[in-house]
This record gives structure tokens, sequence and C-alpha cells, in this order.
């Protein structure tokens, strides 16, 4: 059975169809990209699987339950973590304490009014940081860290609670491609050591094409084509969108009346 | 290292404490008599200034003269910047730092009250001598306080008496909704009632202190056509009442009766807009024939250059009565004061001012008038002088009135 | 037909006046969000400029309005003065701190005024050809009502314009929706600053100037007309002009036709149609989400650190110094301590809901006052002893706080902290209105210490006992998951959502601990001063509050406790003197300027390393 089951999942904004009868699956241990042109509906898609944004229609499984309904933290609390496009960290604390903030979270210590925040789960924030290489950094106020840590940090932020899944919105946008490869890299050999499955979504095609298991292709806010590195890139209308001036201008007419 | 660690703790430490006793002043001679005063000077200078420069004059005649009991009267005077709080704060320095001998002073209502209360808890004696409240004399009144200004009801029982002598059956009253005001209305209402037992109240307005929204507020006294009006508005409230009011015609054909607006800190500013013919409380200054009144005004104008105003008579009566106390009591011993301030009875520039045993509210009274415009300004006309003792309830009915 | 059509028309001139005075204060916050409390001193700055202008001129017509936009012209430019010399100096520092800044301008011109145009009210002349009324239906309706039912569209019309067709209004609004936007492109920030307190100063000094045939200017203008003004921008949409416009609308009607059902509405009417608008529109009628209450992006705060040893021993001197200090100090500075004290605990808990959870509140004497007052009517109606009243005050000001506070987290940036204002006016007008209970603004008298604390010494002790319990306790939750998962929230509403920490129940907890330690300053300060009034829940105490936790330092803990004890020693000192406002308000003026990162992130960058704990990063840059 797999893990995750997306089936005919919609939303628009105003009219605006953002996604349209997205369905897919995810079996563990697998990496799926999601790619797609810009404002292809990746963000939106993403929203809706954690929590963020309500869908219009459709349903989500995971493990065998509904997730649609469900607020973010209790999709947490499910075994999802999350990485955002843009990163989403502590600035006010040190790398370690944003490592213990979703420990002490995951052990649902948050509303513990008397012992030090700083001494909890030191041992575990620290195994956490060095499975992403920060632990040299452990002590570092986040603020000032540099942008390929702070994606570092996410990542290892986004594992504390040990997940099943975990959702990556381009989890290397703005990173220098040496960066980019490296933390690909890093990624994919945690996905082999804990059988972890990853849905992301990414704009560098190399990245894609080296790093993930199964891609499905997303335009207009509906699935155009899916399969492994190779299909995808022999797939016609997948050319056609990257590479085809017109092709999106015929897209958006074929989607407007559709809707 | 050590010393490093010892010059920031000295250093610390110094500014802590240096700051904390910052307000240490040098101790003053001890042939003065020290007296407390407390007043919100920054919160309302329209009506405390004139009250200063009352009491500053009072106090210069007196040294002048030597003193009392031979001993120069030294005034430390104190802003409350209109905060019950800081009064306390205040009152408490004066006390027990200053060692003043007395407390004075304050204007609004609930600062008096707080440091009524405050003289009660120190065992203090506290002369209220701007705040209006009934409550400063009667419910929350005690053994320590005695209040010189003639009170709300004292005011409100001058209107009333007048007011009954008109035609008019139906009145609405404009206050400004907090204590002042409503005890005002009530004792208006209730003094009325008692003279003229078939009037009518038909409209109430409360606008919020200062805050006043003229405009709706005199349309919504006309809707109830009145024969008369009470107003309890003052200062900024009152000049827009009275602007607002005049255009749209709501005191034509009407009676006003209006608290204190014969007193120039209120009459002055609407110069040649003053209302006429209303029937106000207030201080004709100007008109007053008494030689001791006369007396007052050429020494205060010489002084500053300008005209008393109430709050200057109220100064001014407030150091003639600290200084009459002292010496009927020949110390400044706090039960001998005491003692002394019990029906203490002396000569003012308004006449005899008696402060009545029963309650520690003074007879000082107040003038009622009619106002008009002269020369581009409101002044009093047809105005009388009312002695408070015949304003105030009988010692019998005070006595049920007065805290134990 | 022709009464409420006259009572209409009444409604509208209020709106009108009142639209003026708003609208400047929302273009400048829509675009510097700067909190200018200094609004209300421009408005009464040209109530008088405009009466002075008049007595110079030539009466009649062409006088008379002449006399208006010079006096409007005049205040814009003290508006550009002040920018230049003051506001641009802080725009970087951390949120609010602008705040303080206007707190002290207002201090400064309270005493210009009196010492310019003297303590007495000045009436001014009407509006020369419009002194009558005509008639409409019947009714007589005041000419110069009708003069500025025509000015408040017509300024709308002109603000509008200005915005919309012009290249300036285009920058203005882009810099509302983006400023960092803005000055990527190239625009000249400071520039476009400065032309905007100059329109938004200008409007100001036009309400009050065209106020002038309405009421006297008198020196309590200022602060009448800001609270009002900061409810119409609110319930507008903070930066939105016609925003403004409707809400001002809005208000005039609402307490025109208010009165004539229930009179004593108006006391706190605003506010309650501000609190309702907010609860159903989070950001205002015409708002737009995220009116983010960031003066500029500050640096990021420091990670948390826990003292080191130099200064923990250093501290615990300084409580050392506390504890002998009634054996070394006369009578009133015990007393004056004790005041510091419950000052101090106040300024910490309202610094905890403020620092850690980053949600400001401007109606924290809320909670001062429900404690106080807690604890008054139970020894009123109760006769319970001091312990008791100690005890019930906490528990008093935590329901307050449980009660607004559920509404309040709903919100953010300035509409939380303007719900919080109104949480507290309505309060506030409970305790003043409810004479039979809470016997109004007479207060509640008599509440003396217990016997055995009733003396000085005792007193102070107990108190000091109480605030370091409290400070400890405080500090303590800072640095515990409960505090951390606060300043997560603060520091990222996406990321803690996304790591199972439900924020809007962390920083609702966290506003009724921030209440609950409020009232336990608000009992002690009632015993402390023996009575209780209204004042303490007004919007002065909870400013004050304000105040003191910005100019000690919002980002350091230490902040509130520096901040509180030099506002109060200070306010103590100069309240000595004549003038002292100015002297007050100059004095913060220049702490603003020289320590932009208030005074414990000033005193952090002199001290050595060895007492702040600095780390290598800090001390390279």
């Amino acid at each position: 059975m797999s893990l995750l089951a997306v089936h005919t999942l919609s939303k628009s904004f105003g009219g605006v169809q953002a996604v349209k009868d997205v369905s897919f699956e995810l079996a563990a241990g697998e990496m799926l990209a999601l790619i797609g042109p810009n404002g292809a509906g990746k963000t939106t898609c993403f929203n809706m699987l954690n929590g963020q944004l309500k869908a219009d229609t459709g349903t989500v499984l995971f493990d065998g339950k509904e997730l649609i309904g469900l607020n973010p933290r209790t999709i947490w609390r499910l075994g999802i973590g999350r990485t955002f496009q843009i990163t989403a960290t502590f600035a006010s604390m040190t790398v370690r304490e944003n490592v213990q903030m979703a420990l002490l979270s995951h052990h649902r210590k948050v509303f513990s009014l008397w012992p030090r925040a700083a001494d909890s789960f030191k041992e575990e924030a620290d195994g956490l940081l060095d499975q992403v290489g920060m632990l040299h950094q452990a002590d570092r106020a986040c603020g000032i860290l540099a942008y390929g840590d702070l994606k570092r940090l996410e990542l290892s932020i986004a594992l504390a609670h040990g997940p099943k899944l975990l959702l990556m919105d381009e989890p290397t946008a703005g990173m220098a491609p040496q960066e980019r490869i490296t933390l690909m890299e890093l990624v994919s050999s945690i996905v082999k050591n804990t059988d972890i499955s990853v849905l992301f979504t990414e704009h560098d095609m190399d990245v894609v094409f080296a790093h993930s298991d199964r891609l499905m292709v997303l335009n207009r806010g509906e699935i155009i084509a899916a399969g492994t590195a190779d299909e995808i890139r022999n797939n016609d209308l997948v050319k056609e969108v990257y590479l085809g001036g017109g092709s999106t201008f015929d897209a958006g007419e074929k989607g407007a009346v559709h809707a | 290292m050590f010393s490093r660690r010892g010059v920031f703790s000295k250093v610390i430490a110094g500014a802590v404490f240096a700051a904390a006793m910052g307000s240490v002043l040098p101790a003053s001679a001890a042939d003065t008599i020290k007296i407390g005063e407390i007043n919100s000077y920054t919160r309302l200078p329209a009506f405390t200034e004139p009250y200063k420069k009352g009491w500053e004059l009072a106090v210069e005649q007196i040294n002048k003269k030597g003193g009392v009991l031979g001993k120069k009267l030294e005034i430390i005077s104190r802003d409350d910047a209109g905060k019950p709080g800081n009064a306390v704060k205040i009152a408490e320095e004066l006390v027990s730092k200053e060692k003043v001998s007395l407390l004075a002073g304050t204007f609004f209502s609930h600062i008096g009250l707080a440091v009524t209360d405050f003289a009660k808890q120190r065992k203090v004696l506290f002369i209220a001598s701007e705040p209006l409240s009934d409550a400063i004399v009667w419910s929350k009144g005690n053994d320590y306080t005695f209040r010189l200004r003639p009170s709300t009801y004292m005011q409100s029982a001058m209107l009333a008496k007048e007011a009954a002598k008109l035609p008019a059956k139906r009145w609405a009253t404009v206050a400004p909704n907090y204590a002042y005001g409503k005890d005002a209305v009530k004792a208006f209402k209730s003094v009325l009632k008692e003279l003229k037992p078939d009037v009518e109240f038909v409209e109430e307005q409360w606008p919020a202190l200062f805050k006043i929204d003229a405009g709706a507020t005199v349309r919504a006294l006309e809707a109830a056509k009145p024969d008369g009006i009470f107003n309890v508005t003052f200062g900024g409230d009152l000049a827009k009442l009275v602007r607002e009011g005049s255009i749209r015609g709501l005191f034509e054909g009407r009676e006003v009766a209006s608290l204190l607006t014969g007193e120039p800190e209120y009459l002055d500013p609407l110069k040649a807009e003053a209302p006429e013919g209303w029937i106000v409380t207030g201080y004709p200054r100007d008109f007053i024939e008494d030689q001791g009144h006369k007396d007052y005004v050429a020494a205060y104008q010489a002084k500053f250059g300008e005209l008393p105003k109430t709050g200057s008579l109220v100064g001014y009566n407030t150091i003639l009565t600290i200084a009459a106390a002292i010496e009927k009591a020949g110390s400044t011993d706090r039960d001998k004061m005491l003692a002394a301030m019990k029906g203490l009875s002396f000569d003012s520039p308004s006449g005899n001012v008696t402060y009545r045993p029963v309650d520690h509210q003074s007879t000082m009274g107040a003038w009622v008038g009619r106002t008009a415009v002269k020369d581009g300004k409101g002044i009093m006309v047809d105005w009388f002088y009312a002695d408070g003792n015949d304003y105030l309830p009988s010692p019998e009915k005070t006595k049920a009135l007065r805290a134990k | 037909m022709g009464f409420y059509l006259a009572q209409f028309l009444t409604g509208l001139a209020s709106a009108s006046s009142l639209f003026l005075v708003a609208s400047g204060l929302s273009i400048i916050f829509g675009v510097t969000r700067i909190v200018n409390f200094a609004h209300g001193s421009f408005f009464m700055l040209g109530a008088y400029l405009a009466y002075t202008f008049v007595e110079l001129m030539p009466h009649g017509i062409l006088g008379f309005w002449g006399s208006v936009i010079a006096a409007s012209l005049a205040v814009g430019l003290i508006g550009v003065l002040l920018e230049i010399t003051l506001f641009r100096r802080i725009y970087k520092a951390p949120e609010l701190f602008q705040l303080v800044a206007t707190f002290g301008v207002v201090l400064v011109i309270q005493d210009l005024a009196l010492w310019i145009w003297g303590a007495e009210d000045l009436f001014g002349p009407r509006a020369p050809g419009l002194e009558g009324a005509v008639r409409i239906l019947g009714e007589p309706i005041p000419q110069y009502d009708l003069a500025l039912i025509v000015l408040g569209p017509a300024v709308l019309l002109g603000v509008w314009l200005l915005f919309n067709k012009t290249r300036w209004g285009t920058l203005v609004r882009a810099a509302t929706q983006d400023r960092e936007m803005v000055s990527a492109l190239g625009v000249n920030q400071s520039r476009l600053f400065t032309s905007v307190f100059f329109v938004g100063s200008t409007l100001a000094g036009l309400g009050g100037a065209v106020q002038l045939p309405r009421e006297a200017a008198s020196l309590l203008m200022d602060l009448n007309v800001i609270g009002e003004a900061f409810v119409v921008v609110v319930i507008g949409g903070m930066g939105s002009v016609p925003g403004a416009f409707l809400a001002s609308v809005l208000i005039g009607e609402l307490n025109a036709f208010g009165i004539l059902v229930f009179p004593e509405i108006t006391l706190v009417l605003a506010f309650l149609v501000m609190a309702v608008v907010l609860i159903v529109r989070p950001w205002g009628l015409l708002g737009r989400p995220d009116a983010v209450l960031r003066g500029a992006s500050g640096p990021p705060e420091e990670p948390l650190r826990l003292f080191t040893p130099l200064s923990r021993n250093l501290i615990l001197g300084l409580v050392g110094l506390l504890i002998v200090a009634p054996f070394i100090a006369d009578e009133f500075t015990v007393v004056l301590l004790t005041d510091i004290l419950i000052f101090t605990l106040f300024a910490v808990s309202l610094h905890f809901i403020m620092g850690p959870g980053g949600l400001v509140s401007f109606g924290h004497a809320a909670y001062f006052g429900l404690g106080a007052y807690g604890a008054a009517l139970m020894v009123k109606y109760l006769g319970i002893g001091m312990i008791s009243g100690l005890v019930v005050a906490p528990v008093v000001a935590g329901i307050g706080a449980l009660i607004f506070g559920w509404f309040c987290v709903r919100l953010s940036g300035v509409y939380l902290a303007m719900l919080t204002l109104a949480a507290a006016q309505i309060t506030w007008s409970i305790a003043f209105q409810w004479q039979d209970v809470t016997g109004g603004d007479d207060g509640i008298l008599g509440i003396w210490p217990a016997e055995w604390a009733s003396d000085k010494m005792t007193y102070y002790y107990l108190t000091l006992l109480l605030v370091f319990g409290g400070i400890y306790f405080i500090r303590r939750v800072v640095y515990a998951p409960f505090g951390f998962a606060l300043r997560a929230g603060r520091d990222s509403a996406l990321r803690v959502e996304a790591i199972g920490i439900n924020l809007k129940t962390q920083q609702w907890m966290a506003f009724v601990l921030a209440g609950v330690f409020a009232g336990i300053a608000g009992g002690l300060y009632v015993y402390s001063k023996g009575s209780i009034f209204p004042d303490e829940l007004a919007i002065s105490r909870s400013v004050d509050g304000l105040v003191m936790v910005l100019l000690g330092g919002i980002q350091s803990l230490l902040g509130p406790i520096i901040g509180a004890l030099s506002f109060t020693l200070l306010e103590d000192l100069v309240t000595r003197l004549d003038y002292w406002r100015i002297i007050f308000g100059g004095v913060i003026l220049f702490i603003v300027v020289i320590a932009p990162e208030g005074l414990a992130g000033f005193a952090r960058k002199l001290l050595p390393d060895r007492l702040t704990g600095k780390t290598e990063e800090e001390a390279r840059s």
C-alpha cells in the first residue's frame, strides 16, 4: 500500500483554477518530484497537502488517514515534515535551539513553564544536526547563518519528529549550484538510510533528474505527465511546456474551456 | 580583574542610589512652618495657575508681617500631574521627608479624595482647597480633612433656589459624565423638587468630559423642548456648548442655570460670546465693593498685573485658613491644629469663613447672578453673595450624611 | 423627519473634523509605520496657530481661510522638522521604538504651547460669512457645519487625486504596501518619508485649524483627539484614507444618534465600535492584512543567554542592596522604591508578551487595574484581608486576560494592539460609569495594608518579595519551553504551526500569564496607595508601561527593568520642577537618539564582554 494517496485534488482562487483534479500516489521510501513552470500550482498543491490551504475537492490519504480538513499542526503530528521555499526558522535562537524547539513540540512539552528549554533533548538535537552536518555550528545564532546552512538547519528541524513523509517546497531555491548538489545528496542519503518518503518541487532540472525516483509534471494546475526521469525527458507534452513558445497559451485556452 | 568588578559594582550601585536619593533637598531652617501643597499644575494650568498666584500672594503678605507665631510660612508645592497615585506618593514624601505640618491643595475631586484618605491613614491635617466633591466632607469625610471651597451640593443648591423662583417647569440637564456632573445634577434635582414639587426633568445629556459632541448634544436638548436647562459643563465643553447652542437657538426663550459659569476661569475665554441672562454661580471680582476685597484685588493686580480669578481667591483663603488655624492652635502640633480647625472662623476678602465642626466644610460662599456682556466681555450682573452656610444641610441632617 | 436629517448633518460635520485628523495619521502610519502619538499635538498646534494668525491677519473671509491654510502649512513644516531631526535617525530601531520618540514630542509640545499661548483657553472668532444657521426642513443647521460637510469629502478627493494621479502618490502607495521594494527601486526613501510627514502633519494642522470656529484652542486638545483619531484609522484600516473617511462617518453618526438613546455611551462608543469591527474584520473596513507593527527591519534579536558569572554576582549584589535599602535610606526612599518595584513588575509583565511574545499591547493597564479593582472591590464588599486581596488581584486580572486575550490573539500587529486598547477602554468605562459598584471616578478608598504590613518597611519587603518572585518566575518561563515556543511563534508563525505548535493557544496563555503578573502589580499598588481610581485603567497608564518597555529596550530581558527604573525615577525627579514636561520629554528624546536600541541594548554595547557574554560575532560587528 502506498504511503500517500492523493485523489482528484482541486483548488481555485476566485475563479482561477490553481490545481485541478490532481491524483497520484507515493510509496514508502520513494523520492517523488513535482515539477512545472512558474504558477503551475506546485506550491498550492503542497499547501493543501500539509493543511495550510483547504482543498475544494479531493482526498488525501496518508497511511490510510484522511488529511483534508486537518490543520498543519495535526498533519505534522501524523508524521509529515515540511520545508519551505523561503526557509522558515527561528532567527532569535541558536541553531541547536531551533531543533530543540521541534523536539519539545514533538514530546508535547511546550506548556512546560520551569525547566530550561536549552537543556532539553540536547543529545537528540545534536544528533539531528550532525545528520545534516550542522553540529559544528550548533551554538551560533540562527539569524546570522548563510542561506545554505539555513536550508540544512530547516531540514533537520523537519526531520526532528522522525516523519514518514517529508514535503520539500523548492529545497534548493536561492542556493549556489554546488550547494544544491550537496543538499540533494544529503536528502538522498537520508532517504536511503531511514526509509522516509520525500515529495519535493524543484526548478533545477539537473537536481530533479539526478535525485528523484519518479517525476510528475504539473502545468496550469493539471498533471500532464508522470514517470521516470527518462520517460519525462522524452515526453512531447513536457517538452512543449518547457521549451515550446506558444504551448502554454494553448494549455491556457484548454484550461479556460474546462473552467 | 578584581578591581574592574569592584569599579563596576560601585558605579552601578552608586548610580542606583544617587538616583533613588536624588530627591534629597537641603534641610531648611527650623524657623519656618512647612506646609505641603499638592495640585494638578500641569494637567489643568488654566485653573491651577490663578490658584497658585493666590496662595503666593497670601504667603508673601503674611510673611511680610512677620509670619505666624513668629515663624515664616514655607510652602513646598508639588505637581501631581493629574494622577491620584502620584498625589499620594508626593503626600508621603511631604509628610515623611519634608516633615510638613499639614497638607493642602488638590483640584480634581478624585485626587482630593485620594489625599483625604491618605490624611486619615497617616493622621495628618489636610485642607482640601479646591475639590468640589461632596464625598470629601460627607460620605468619605474624616477627622483630618477640611474643605474650603463651596461644594458641588452648595453651588447646585444656590442655583436650584433661584431656579425655583422661575416659572420654568420642564427642565433638561447637561453635565459632564463623571462624579462632579452626576453629583451636581442630583443635588440640583433634589433641591429644586423639594422647593417646587411640580417641576419635571425631561432630558439628561452626559457628554464625556472635555469631549462634548456639542452639535448633537444641543440638538438632543432642543428636541426635549424644555423650559429651562441646568448646565454643569465647563471649560472647553462650555465654550462649544455656548457656540453650538446659540447658533441653533437653543437658549432662545429658555432659562439656563449654569454651575460655575460666572467664574472668570470659564467666563473670560468666551469673551463677547459669553451667554447673556444665564443664572450662574461665579465671582464678579471687579464689582465687589467691600474694602477688604478691594485691597485684595489691588494687591493681586500689583503683584501679577492681572485680575484675580476664583482659583486665586481659593488659593488666598487656603493660606488664610492655615495661618488662622496655627495662630489659634498656638503651635503646629497636629492635635491642637485639628482642634483649632473645628469651628475656625476668620475674615477673608470674600467675607467671614467658618469651618463647620459637624462636617469640616467651610462656609465660604459664592456669588450668584445673571450673565451679561459688556465691552466685549462676559460679566455678572444682579449678583449677590450667597453665604455657604445658608445652602448647607442643617448639622442634624449632615450627621446622617457623614461617614462615621 | 427634519429632526433626524438635522441630526444626521450634525453627525456628518463631526465626521469631517474627525476625518481630517485621522487621514493624516493614517498616511503617516501607512508609509513610515510610526505610531505617532504626537499627531494630536499637531492638531492642537493647528488650532493655536490658526488662532494667532486670525488675530494677526485682517478680519474677513480671506483673512480667516488664509489663516487656516497658513496654520496647516506651518504645522506641516513642524512635522518635516521633526522628521528630519528626529525620526529619520531611528527608522532602523527595533519595532515600535519610534513610539517613544513621539511620546517625548507630546510632552515637549505640551509645555511649549503652555509657554507660548498661556494656560487660558483661546476662543477664536466664528468663520466670517458662516456665522449663522440656515433652516433645512425647519431645523437650524449652522452654516459652518455645512462648510465642514463639504470640506471633508473635498479633502478626501484631494488626497485621492494626490495618491492616484501623481508619481509621488504612486510611490507612497507602493511604499505603504512594501517599503523594502520601494527602496530597492532606487527611490530616495528619506525624501519620500519627509514629504509624507509634511502631508500628514499638514492635514492634522488643518483639522485643528478648522476646529477654531467650533471650539476654543486649549491645552487638552492633543490628548482628547488622539485616541479617537487612532480608533478611526484602525476601523478604516491602517493606511487607507477612504477607510478613515468611512470610519469617521460611522463614528460621527453613531455618536449623533447614540446620544439620543443612551447619552452616557459617548464615553466609550468609539472603542466599542472598534472592538466589534476588529472582531468581524481583523484588518479594519478597507485595510489590507499584514500591517505588521515593525519599524523598519531591525536587526534580529540575539539568542537568549544566561547571565555570565560576573553579571550574576552583580545582580545578586543589587538585590542585596535592595534588601538592606530600608536600613540606609529614609522612609520616603522606601516608598519610592516600592513604587518602582511595582511598576517594574508591571513593565516586565508587559514585556513578556511584547518582547518574547511579539504581541504589542496598548492596553496592559487593564490587567493592572483589574487586579487593583478586584482586590479593592473584595475589600469593600466582602471585607477580605490583605493576603486574600493580593490573591484575588491576579485571579481577577487573569480572568480578564483570559476573556480579552481570546479575541486579541486572533489579530496581529497594530490591530491586535488596538483591540487590547479597546479592551482596556471598555474596562475603564465600566469602572468609571458603574458608580454604584465601583464608585465611578470617585474611586474606592480605604484599601490599606493589614496591620502587620502597614509599616512602610514591611510593605516594602512584601513588595520586594512578590516582585522578585514574579520577575524570577517570568524569567524562568522565558527560558522554559513555553517561552521558547512563544518566541518561536514570533520569529516564524509558519514554522511553529509546521512543527505542531498551536500558536494562538500559546499566545493566549502568554496573555493570561502577563495579565496575572500585571494583576499582582495592581494589587500591590492599591494597597500601597490606599485608594484606586479609574485612572489606573486609562490609556496613560498603558502608555507609561509601553514607554518603560521600549525605552529600556524590547530586545532585552533586563530592558523593562531598566526602563521602569529610569522612567519612574526620572518622572519623580523632574516633576519637582516647573515646565518639567519639556525636560522629561527632552531627556526621552535624547535617549531615543543616542540609544535607538533602548537603554539595555545601549549599555550592552558599552559594557565589557565579561559582563554581557557577547558572542564573537557580535563583538566583531
